[in-house]
């Protein structure tokens, strides 16, 4: 058995068992130890997730630049789809990132007490569709995957969230669905472009670039990689369709912010990497200025946006904003630092923007308010609380040493030595918001945590207990192993970031470049 | 080994942080001054090392380690790489040294205070990142380093979480350092752009990037000048001056030693470190070179006419600060980076001697740092108060103490430069010297408001009023002092801990210049002919044209530099020297019988208020960029625009369906209908199409 299907499906499984659970053997017991016990399964479903996606890293042979531990099998012939899965470079961190998030998100919403089992079935449900979608090398099962997604995250958000938790939620269903409905006019349109045999993600972009010019003209190049792009850059998201995000991540569940936040956007950038760039490497450099320019208002205006927010989630979500910003910038600078950095940065922000929301969390939940007017001195009572919350804050402004930094970093230079018209001015630019994270989130962190305390309910409030140490402490300790040794996570990716690199480099600069190199 | 010199002070932190609440002051106060003295002695083994090591193949003594390879991506490569030659070698010395003694000295000033563990984790990671930002093998692990402090920096102001204005202080002293970094950083990405490395040293077969500049004749001019002006750019954050030095004067809120290690004496002179260490490209642009000696040379000025109206007695030794960190660029910018090294050097001494000392009056006279409220402390304070003199001679320029030596090889070596044209260096002089004026009459105005005249401690709302509780960090010693709030107040001398610290740096204040005694003087200027091969020479105006047409090598400037050092008039250094000797004394008598007859003499407005820069960029860019973030950009633009486009679309469908539903009536019969309808369109096309 392969570990990578065992790990996509062990979250399925274990919802159905969840069902079963709650049909067959709830017994008489009390509703309050049921949901206990829900929890309980869930938490261990996802921690033996979690151990089993381990098997997939040690596997993982670094230096072989495409797809590993392959399976495929036909599926449905006559259209010419298969099952194919495997993880390459680009996937190798984002389905550890994801049964590594999993299990704390679960420890995140211990307090959730409505419908538990539901609750945690649609988590369960979310997490294979997000493997599945890291995973799939055949379009038509990412098609599957990435839609799957949408549906338990649209009821985590309408069921179990805030007060305009359904008008959040059908945001960000249409949002999504907007795009992703163009998407597949765009799969369907690839597929008969290639011919009409295969829907197989490898295939096709091996023959596209070999044959692409002679299978179809540039203008529909055009259409298709924007056709790709949109339901990318929605879920991403990249300014000015970012809307739904703050929306969404506000009314949703402690839960619903950490995997959205980590996980799911990710799915946007990871598109990009996985079909934008090596399927249509010419229209991607002749978009790049443009999608750059977006990427930095982004990031300058996400990070303004979130310094004057009054709500801690909200603020958190903006920051989001910022943070992918840069994630685009590195993709479609084109070159190996920035590739490697926007890959490092989906990972980082997923850590700390992970354990943001999850620190917000326990306030909430304390409080039932996201208000920073409402806190203030929270040092003083929840000392341990502050240390980490401002550690990860520190994470997430890119701090030297800590996870943030490395991201941030590579994407910048990479952005500097690009040869995209304009790159340095991009770098520079962008440069701003890493100063304006600084004030974002320096200024909650003075407002919540410091000075006397204004509010006498918050004087006596509990610092973490065991549960959110648990949750929280491998969150810090990974965003400190990311800043101090990141070649480790950076080796897995440098074959496959350095083949991609190649895919989309421009031909003509080669030659100039060999010119140069002659002389 | 030069490894353990920066983890030293980190295993004391994590000790200190995660052991020091539970085990207590004792523990803490070992552990924390232990692990810097640890490092201490391992700086001053690395520094005899170097001594007997041989010259590499350019004249400079390196020892060199790499710890392991941090980021390798591409062409890109920064390790956790370590260099200790003379002028790391120095630096690591000074560091330690002075960090100890402070260490030492906060065991006594924090004396029951609760966070006091939380104090010491703090200090010993200041030490752990200000020895990897002096000992880096490349500009990134630097700015791992020239960050960590800052965030230190963070911590430490801002130790006091109560307090707002610590807070404040604390916020602004990190932003208005990121600004600085983002200049550091594009530097950074500039000089690997043009060079493709970012180290100091040659790593595999990709030299340095400071070799590579000494030898290309490939880069152009514009691009030396960009990069020297970037990292300066930086230099201006960290070591804060103009327009970016505003966090400075505010960072006094943080505890006194923190203003003495951190603000006065190490990290502060980072962007001094950075200048000089990068000194081969800075010396390639003659126009960084010349911004720098300008910013520098205003800044100096600037700074010390606020100090001379500040009544906190922290701030008036933090505006010195600021104005003699202006002093080490204008000689950065002269070229005499040597000078400049040296002045960080007894700067340390003195300055750190003067904060520590103004601590110890802080903690004699219960927290009160306004002078108005001082007085006559020479009476009470006896070793605080024979110590402080001797900073205030030393940095007032007092005859063959250590500001003498370093404050005059600065002032001579800015009126002698040959990097501008004529008349710009004296222009420069002139500045600096009326500087040297200035500083001897704020100092003495210093230490007559405090240490002379009349007892004024009846006004002060800290001794009298209230207790000590509303600060979050009242000393427990206070009260077993026996002197309460409402009867007489006596100040009382600090604890031997503090005191003793006291001692050795007034001895070093005295002693720590004679190690760089002019030629001119007698001297052989040890100390600058032994940094001389680790820093880069400038080349004489005269060679510009020259330079800008073929690009001069480093040799050819190094043999100029030092053929112009070899001719130059020793009578008008001498002559310079008494001028500036006189103006020290003329600073110390105007001061003297000025504010000895009347220290609570009124100073200008506009000088209290610091020139009103504060309140120039609170207005001008924070107000503007809060109110467009909030009034446009989020209200307007994302709810009003975005979305309103948003919801709009979303409408419309809404809109449409309605009009669709219409035919969903949901009569089986009109279906029926629709459906026979829709069939003969079909089979009518069909047959259309077959008929053909």
């Amino acid at each position: 058995m392969n570990w990578i299907t065992i790990t996509t499906y062990l979250p399925l499984l274990g919802a159905v068992a969840l069902l079963l659970h709650g049909m067959f053997w709830s017994g008489k017991r009390e509703q309050e130890r049921l949901d206990n016990e829900y929890r309980w399964l869930t938490l261990i479903i996802t921690l033996v997730t979690f151990a089993a996606s381990i098997p997939i890293l040690l596997a993982f042979n670094s230096a072989q630049a495409g797809p590993q531990m392959v399976v495929k099998q036909s599926w449905i012939t006559s259209f010419g789809v298969s099952y194919h899965t495997g993880v390459d470079g680009l996937s190798i961190w984002l389905v550890l990132l994801t049964t590594f998030l999993m299990p704390i998100s679960i420890l995140a919403s211990w307090h959730v007490g409505k419908r538990v089992r539901e609750y945690m079935i649609f988590l369960l449900i979310l997490e294979t569709g997000m493997l599945g979608v890291f995973v799939a090398l055949d379009m038509f099962l990412f098609y599957l995957f990435f839609e799957i997604t949408l549906i338990p995250m649209y009821f985590l958000i309408g069921v179990w969230g805030g007060e305009r938790r359904i008008y959040a939620a059908v945001k960000f269903f249409i949002y999504t669905v907007v795009g992703s409905l163009l998407m597949l006019v765009a799969i369907i349109a690839v597929y008969y472009l290639n011919g009409g045999t295969t829907f197989d993600i490898v295939e096709i972009t091996n023959n596209f670039a070999a044959h692409r010019n002679t299978l179809m003209s540039v203008p529909v190049q055009r259409m298709l990689w924007f056709a790709f792009a949109l339901a990318f850059l929605i879920k991403v998201p990249l300014w000015p369709l970012h809307t739904w995000l703050p929306d969404a991540h506000v009314e949703a569940p402690t839960a619903g912010s950490i995997i959205l936040a980590g996980v799911l956007l990710k799915m946007g950038t990871y598109g990009l990497m996985r079909f934008n760039l090596p399927l249509f490497p010419e229209i991607s450099r002749e978009a790049a200025p443009i999608v750059m320019t977006l990427a930095v208002i982004g990031i300058i205006y996400g990070a303004l946006v979130a310094m004057v927010q009054p709500d801690m989630k909200k603020l958190v979500a903006y920051s989001s904003v910022s943070h992918l910003g840069f994630v685009v910038l590195g993709i479609f600078s084109f070159t190996e630092l920035g590739l490697q950095g926007a890959l490092y940065q989906m990972l980082a922000h997923g850590i700390s923007t992970g354990a943001l929301f999850y620190c917000v969390g326990i306030v909430y939940e304390r409080r039932h308010t996201r208000l920073i007017a409402e806190y203030g001195g929270l040092a003083t009572p929840m000392p341990q609380y502050s240390t980490i919350f401002i550690i990860v804050s520190l994470a997430s402004l890119g701090l030297p040493l800590l996870n943030g930094f490395i991201g941030e970093f590579l994407i910048l230079i990479g952005t500097f030595t690009a040869t995209v018209p304009y790159a340095k001015l991009f770098a520079v630019l962008a440069g701003l918001g890493v100063i304006l994270s600084a004030v974002y989130l320096l200024w909650m962190l003075q407002r919540v945590l410091f000075g006397e305390i204004t509010n006498k309910e918050n004087a006596e409030l509990e610092d973490l207990d065991k549960r959110d140490l648990f949750g929280l402490v491998p969150l810090v300790i990974l965003a400190l192993v990311m800043g101090v040794q990141p070649m480790r996570f950076l080796n897995a990716t440098q074959a496959t970031i350095s083949k991609l690199e190649q895919q989309v480099r421009n031909p003509k600069e080669v030659k100039a470049q060999q010119l140069r190199a002659a002389k | 080994m030069l490894k353990w010199i920066t983890l030293a002070p980190l295993v004391g932190a994590i000790l200190n942080g995660f052991l020091g609440k539970r085990l207590g002051e004792r523990f803490v106060s070992i552990v924390a001054p232990a692990s810097v003295f640890v490092s201490f002695v391992l700086a001053a083994l690395s520094f005899s090392g170097l001594l007997s090591k041989t010259p590499d193949a350019d004249g400079v003594r390196r020892v060199t380690e790499v710890w392991f390879t941090w980021l390798n991506v591409g062409t890109f490569r920064a390790d956790f790489g370590y260099l200790v030659d003379p002028l790391s070698g120095i630096y690591i010395l000074f560091i330690t040294f002075v960090g100890f003694l402070i260490h030492v000295y906060a065991t006594g000033y924090m004396k029951g205070d609760p966070g006091f563990y939380r104090f010491f984790t703090y200090l010993n990671l200041f030490m752990f990142m200000m020895l990897t930002l002096v000992l880096a093998d490349n500009l990134l692990l630097l700015f791992v380093g020239w960050e960590g402090v800052g965030l230190c920096s963070y911590l430490l102001i801002g130790y006091y979480i109560k307090k707002k204005e610590a807070g404040d202080a604390a916020k602004k002293a990190f932003i208005a350092n990121r600004v600085g970094d983002l200049s550091y950083s594009v530097g950074l990405f500039l000089i690997f752009a043009t060079f493709g490395s970012i180290s100091f040293v040659a790593k595999g077969d990709v030299a340095s990037f400071l070799s590579q500049a000494s030898t290309t004749t490939t880069v152009a001019a514009f691009t030396f000048t960009l990069i020297a002006l970037l990292l300066f750019g930086g230099a201006t954050g960290k070591s804060a001056q103009i327009p970016l030095f505003v966090w400075l004067p505010d960072a006094m809120a943080g505890p006194t030693p923190v203003s003495a290690l951190i603000h006065a004496a190490t990290m502060v002179t980072a962007g001094v470190y950075l200048i000089a260490r990068c000194s081969a490209v800075v010396v390639k642009s003659p126009t960084a070179m010349l911004v720098i000696a300008l910013i520098g040379a205003a800044t100096a000025i600037f700074a010390a006419s606020i100090g001379l109206a500040q009544n906190d007695i922290k701030k008036v030794l933090a505006y010195s600060t600021v104005s003699q960190l202006g002093y080490m660029f204008l000689a950065c910018g002269v070229g005499a980076f040597g000078a400049a090294i040296f002045h960080v050097m007894t700067h340390a001494f003195f300055k750190a001697l003067l904060f520590l000392g103004s601590g110890s009056v802080i903690h004699g006279m219960h927290h009160e740092q306004d002078m108005r409220y001082m007085g006559n402390l020479k009476k009470y304070m006896k070793v605080t108060w024979v110590t402080m003199m001797i900073g205030w001679l030393a940095i007032s320029g007092f005859p063959l103490l250590s500001g003498f030596f370093s404050k005059d090889e600065i002032l001579w070596k800015t009126y002698s430069t040959e990097v501008f044209p004529a008349g710009t260096g004296t222009l420069l002089w002139f500045v600096a010297a009326l500087t040297a004026l200035m500083t001897a009459i704020y100092m003495t105005r210093m230490m007559v408001m405090t240490f002379w005249g009349e007892e004024r401690y009846d006004g002060s709302p800290e001794i009298h009023g209230h207790g000590h509780d509303d600060h979050g960090h009242g000393h427990d010693d206070h009260g077993s002092h026996g002197h309460g709030h409402h009867g007489h107040f006596t100040p009382h001398e600090s604890p031997l801990s503090m005191v003793l610290p006291l001692v050795i740096l007034a001895a070093l204040s005295v002693a720590g210049g004679w190690v760089g005694i002019p030629a001119a003087m007698g001297g052989s200027n040890h100390f600058e002919h032994f940094l001389e091969p680790s820093l880069a020479h400038a080349q004489p105006a005269a060679a510009h044209g020259a330079a800008d047409a073929h690009g001069a090598t480093g040799a050819t400037t190094a043999a100029a530099a030092s053929h112009g050092a070899a001719t130059h008039d020793t009578s008008l250094e001498l002559g310079l020297t008494g001028v500036s000797v006189i103006l020290g004394f003329l600073g110390i008598a105007i001061g003297w019988f000025i504010f000895k007859k009347n220290p609570l003499k009124d100073m200008p407005d506009v000088l209290e208020n610091k020139w009103y820069v504060d309140e120039v960029y609170e207005d001008a860019i924070i107000n503007p960029i809060e109110n467009t973030s909030r009034n446009v950009l989020w209200k307007i633009v994302d709810v009003k625009w975005i979305d309103g486009y948003v919801n709009a679309l979303a409408g419309s469908f809404g809109a449409l369906a309605g009009i669709l539903r219409t035919t969903q009536t949901g009569f089986a019969r009109s279906y029926a209908a629709v459906i026979l309808a829709g069939a003969v369109v079909v089979i009518g096309y069909f047959i259309s199409v077959l008929a053909r």
